[in-house]
């Protein structure tokens, strides 16, 4: 049986780690690759590195943490943020990473999606949709980390994303993230009920019972977190433990 | 000895030469285009993402590898490890955009999964459980695998090998589908045992002391 997955999320910048409250004020801590091998260790399922500033930032520092994880961790690692072309892309497979996330460039660029779905398979490309609420069970696709507002509908936006050749959709709510108030399982179970593809739930979790909620009530196939697992405040046997409990299908930690 | 990766251009071949390195101890792993080296090595590897059509017509534009493996893996019988799109290469035919002639070592079709749970989601990506089928309960590759162990899956199509003794362990997704199929010493994998922690490199290094 195809089991839940737990998916521990790095923010990057300069490749250190960091993680913001609502996308400001960062707080610097730690080596990714170290903070990388404490999952795999842990039992995590998969590994998402974002980097956050890259649009603006020094690019080529993602690469090398990439490439150092990438010889330590043999699980699924997916890199996002600042990927404009598909030569980003074709950098960051070259470099370790399994799967490559696409935000902004696919609100600009949409056909950017089908171009590298064509040329690297689907099942390394993620689109990554940041919505926020803009209405009783509407949602809108934001860019700039939430700042700049596009006008297009989220539910649509996936559907369109998925029929391009995207293998999974990362779903963030810009609402919720950083709040450690939930998951938006509104905005979640509309784009995984309309969608085919698998949907990771992000942005939000404060409690282990958040992550339940993502796959229980949101219908989606993984769960992202950060800041919980990032500051130590619950680690992933923990949350597997729990969830495993709650009835959902986890995969047990190796060795136990 | 000589560990040869194969690479035409398909995916990212770090993560494969990586693992194996891990678990290579004396030997040496290679990432090669080049059939020569293909034709020496002593474990041939052959990976692949993206579709079938696009992997074959990728292999078989490296000039002189599809006969360097012939000669080497059919002929001279070295361990073969196929992995994902590399697995389903050794199917005789690709049914996905288009059908496509495989290499035709493993008599048997790939196609789309037939999911008979529609709410289940496309590609099957993530971990399931492999079970053993009584020819992999036998094989020194895959004997070790136990009944919860899990391997990281990331497709949308699978192998239909004509010849039930040429599945060597299923998982299950709605509906059976071959996680590793194998016959003398040809071996693959559906999952990616680079990817899947222990479970993988306890595969990886089982190919690599395997003498089929």
């Amino acid at each position: 049986m195809l089991k839940a997955r737990i998916i521990p999320c790095l923010d990057v910048k300069d490749g250190r780690v960091v993680k913001g409250v609502n996308f400001v004020d960062l707080i610097d801590a730690g080596d990714p690759v170290e903070q990388a091998k404490l999952y795999d260790q842990q039992g995590a399922d998969e590994l998402c590195f974002l980097d956050i500033t890259a649009s603006s930032d020094n690019r080529d520092t993602i690469y090398d943490v990439v490439r150092r994880t990438a010889e330590q961790c043999f699980m699924p690692l997916t890199v996002g943020g600042g990927v404009r072309k598909t030569e980003d892309i074709r950098k960051l497979l070259l470099s370790g990473a399994d799967k490559v996330s696409i935000n902004t460039a696919a609100v600009f660029e949409p056909e950017l999606v089908k171009e590298a779905a064509n040329k690297f398979g689907s099942q390394c490309i993620v689109v990554s949709i940041d919505a926020k609420r803009t209405g009783p069970n509407k949602f809108e696709i934001f860019t700039h980390g939430g700042r700049k507002e596009t006008g297009i509908d989220a539910v649509e936006w996936a559907l369109r994303m998925a029929d391009y050749g995207a293998g999974e959709l990362l779903v963030t709510s810009m609402d919720k993230d950083g709040t450690k108030s939930g998951y938006n399982i509104a905005l979640t179970k509309a784009i995984s009920d309309a969608t085919s593809v698998p949907v990771i739930a992000s942005g939000g979790v404060g409690t282990l019972d958040h992550l339940v909620e993502g796959i229980r009530d949101g219908g989606a196939t993984a769960v992202l977190a950060a800041s919980i697992f990032h500051f130590g405040t619950y680690s992933i046997p923990e949350a597997k433990a729990f969830m495993a409990k709650a009835g959902i299908p986890v995969r047990p930690i190796e060795g136990n | 000895m000589t560990v040869a990766i194969v690479d035409y251009g398909s995916g990212n071949l770090r993560s494969a030469a990586k693992a194996f390195e891990r678990v290579a101890g004396e030997r040496s792993v290679v990432v090669t285009s080049d059939p020569d080296t293909v034709a020496k090595a002593d474990h041939i590897v052959l990976p692949g993402v993206g579709a079938f059509g696009d992997c074959r017509a990728g292999l078989y534009a490296v000039d002189g590898m599809v006969d360097a493996m012939e000669e080497t893996v059919i002929k001279q019988g070295k361990p073969f490890l196929g992995i994902c799109v590399g697995m389903q290469l050794m199917a005789s035919l690709g049914i996905e955009f288009g059908e496509h002639k495989g290499l035709g070592w493993i008599k048997g079709v790939v196609k789309e999964i037939n999911l008979t749970d529609p709410t289940l989601k496309i590609p099957h990506m993530g971990w399931n459980t492999l079970s053993l089928k009584p020819s992999g309960t036998a094989h020194p590759v895959t004997s070790d695998i136990e009944a919860e162990d899990h391997a990281y899956f990331v497709h949308s199509f699978a192998c239909f090998p004509e010849d039930e003794t040429h599945i060597l362990a299923e998982t299950n997704y709605s509906t059976p589908i071959s996680a590793v199929i194998g016959r003398d010493n040809l071996i693959g994998t559906q999952f990616h045992p680079e990817k899947s922690q222990a479970v993988g490199l306890r595969l990886l290094e089982n190919f690599l002391s395997w003498r089929p």
